[in-house]
């Protein structure tokens, strides 16, 4: 009996866990997409209704804001965090040999909260009296900096924001794998007389991939999640200019009573990620085992 | 050869001012939020979001602390702070130590399906928390934890085991397995092996597991705006409300100094630690 529970010890430690996946990660999951199908609002009710949730996201202007913003917010993110992260990491990686100062001061706003950033960026960018007002000072009495208010622009203030806080993390992300990178492949090229931009644009770059697609994840993960940036930096606003789906999903689900929208937006959340996510996975894993 | 050494020795200096500059840019947040802080309210009107404040006044830093209206109440964000200590404390223990079991048994004791079983855990560390918010707040209130602080750990350790375990899972796995091995010939069984042979060399990785589950815990908003209630929010929910309270004028000094004190704890681990910080971040990050 006792040999028996021993030989079944490795499966009992890991039941609770694999019981919480399996019902808070995979049932959640199936739950949220059977809310999904129904009419519920304030409430769960199981009175199916088909796609018909779909067809009102679908139709409604403030999810397609949401989803234009989130493209326009993913896209910009990602390469501009991408170019900085990597230009930082390649001037570090040949020019500096004691670098952890710089490094330090790169990666310090990882550490800080969604929250903290909108509100230190929600002071620096608002018009009456941050960046507007500096520049005003300075004699360009004209010169106008709204992005906040301004409905067409306050998604660009999130990605400003955004890019502040996840670029030293590529950075970081690409200065290991440049530190990583074989000295006799970069040795070999400059005997071959390479010149220091061919020798990262054909030699080092290309070692680079796997560092770079998993940055390209990171961040595209950071993306469709955002939520707490948007809702500390512009609440969503003007109106619901800068609303992401994770907002969109905030609001109808837990504020306006429509459970059954909220769940739909998820589950178009959920596939989206997927999408990214699972070729990624699968090519690692696979990648692993070859 | 001596022309070609200056010419780099120039591009030496101009990439070392680029990436200075960048640094300036990169603390100028940081700066504006301390300076803004020490201001009085007058000051900041009249003066320059860059200038260094006149006298240190920390008027804004006791308000933001003890008496600034947060939505209801006007307690200041002290009362928050300690919900998220009590909070983050037990869920980063008992995460850690479920993760740690489990990426034991899933290196060292592997079983019929623990590889699938890990693939499938894997896949938890990406869905977007949204998908699960509603099931979720009717189990918390099933349970009658809704709108509590167990409630919250509880939520934390749940999503929080699948990046624990694959931090352990990835460290453990460079173990060779010819120790179990040796050690079960001589007669240490499952619990003694871990005590005696892998808890001794885990102490980097423990670290690691720490920092990440204590950085994403404080700094989670969406949990804790969603399950928690009137008393028992977390700080980053109640400085969303303190700087969204608009009651009276604007007060950015007080809004900085809230900030900063909810952004402190994070930043001290991450200036101590710094290291296993960015460890935790890349290997939640590539590793599969």
């Amino acid at each position: 009996m006792f040999d028996y529970l021993e030989k079944q010890l490795p499966k009992l430690i890991m039941a609770p866990t694999a019981i919480a996946m399996l019902v808070c990660m995979y049932g959640f999951i199936g739950w949220t997409a059977v809310l999904s199908f129904t009419k519920s609002r304030m409430l769960p009710q199981w009175d199916f209704v088909g796609w018909q949730q779909y067809e009102r996201l679908f139709a409604n202007p403030r999810w397609h804001v949401a989803l234009d913003n989130l493209l326009v917010f993913t896209l910009l993110f990602i390469i501009i965090a991408l170019l900085l992260g990597l230009m930082l990491a390649i001037l570090l990686d040949r020019n500096i040999r004691n670098d952890g100062a710089l490094r330090t001061i790169y990666l310090y706003p990882m550490a800080v909260s969604f929250i903290v950033t909108g509100t230190a960026w929600k002071w620096i960018l608002n018009p009456g009296l941050g960046i507007e007002k500096m520049v005003r000072d300075l004699g360009f009495t004209d010169f106008e900096f709204r992005w906040l208010v301004d409905p067409d622009m306050a998604i660009y203030t999130i990605v400003i924001a955004a890019v502040w806080q996840s670029s030293g993390f590529v950075m970081a992300m690409f200065l290991a794998g440049l530190r990583g990178v074989d000295d006799s492949l970069i040795k070999a090229a400059q005997i071959d007389g390479a010149s220091t931009f061919r020798t990262y644009w054909h030699v080092i770059l290309p070692v680079m991939r796997p560092v770079f697609f998993g940055a390209v994840v990171i961040l595209s993960h950071i993306a469709i999640k955002s939520f707490d940036l948007v809702q500390s930096l512009t609440g969503g606003g003007p109106g619901y200019s800068s609303d992401l789906p994770a907002t969109f999903m905030y609001t109808h689900a837990f504020s306006r009573a429509q459970m059954g929208l909220g769940a739909a937006s998820a589950m178009v959340m959920l596939a989206g990620v997927m999408a990214i996510i699972v070729p990624y996975l699968y090519s690692e894993l696979r990648g692993k085992k070859s | 050869m001596k022309s070609l050494s200056t010419s780099q020795r120039h591009y030496k200096v101009l990439f070392i001012t680029i990436l200075v500059l960048f640094a300036l840019v990169y603390l100028a947040p940081l700066y504006v939020m301390l300076t803004t802080s020490f201001k009085g309210i007058e000051e900041i009107r009249s003066g320059n979001i860059l200038a260094l404040p006149e006298t240190l006044n920390v008027s804004a830093w006791t308000k933001a602390w003890s008496s600034a209206c947060t939505g209801g109440d006007c307690y200041g964000l002290a009362p928050y702070f300690w919900n998220s200590i009590r909070i983050v404390l037990p869920a980063v223990f008992i995460s850690t130590v479920i993760g740690a079991l489990n990426g034991y048994v899933l290196s060292q004791w592997r079983f019929k399906g623990s590889n699938f079983l890990f693939g499938a855990l894997l896949f938890g560390c990406f869905i977007p928390f949204q998908v699960i918010l509603l099931p979720m707040a009717m189990l918390l209130a099933w349970l009658g934890l809704a709108n509590t602080v167990p409630g919250l750990v509880l939520v934390h350790v749940i999503y929080g085991v699948a990046f624990t375990t694959l931090f352990f899972r990835n460290y453990y796995v460079g173990i060779p397995t010819e120790l179990v091995r040796a050690a079960r010939l001589d007669g240490a069984g499952f619990f003694a092996i871990f005590r005696h042979v892998f808890l001794p060399l885990s102490t980097p990785i423990i670290v690691v597991s720490v920092i990440w589950q204590f950085t994403q815990i404080w700094n989670d908003f969406l949990f804790g705006v969603v399950y928690s209630g009137p008393g028992t929010q977390p700080i980053t929910v109640a400085l969303n409300n303190l700087v969204n309270t608009t009651m009276g004028g604007k007060e950015y000094n007080v809004d900085m100094a809230a900030a900063v004190i909810a952004a402190l704890p994070t930043l001290v681990v991450y200036l101590v630690a710094g290291k296993y910080f960015v460890r935790g971040l890349t290997a939640g990050a590539v590793k599969g």
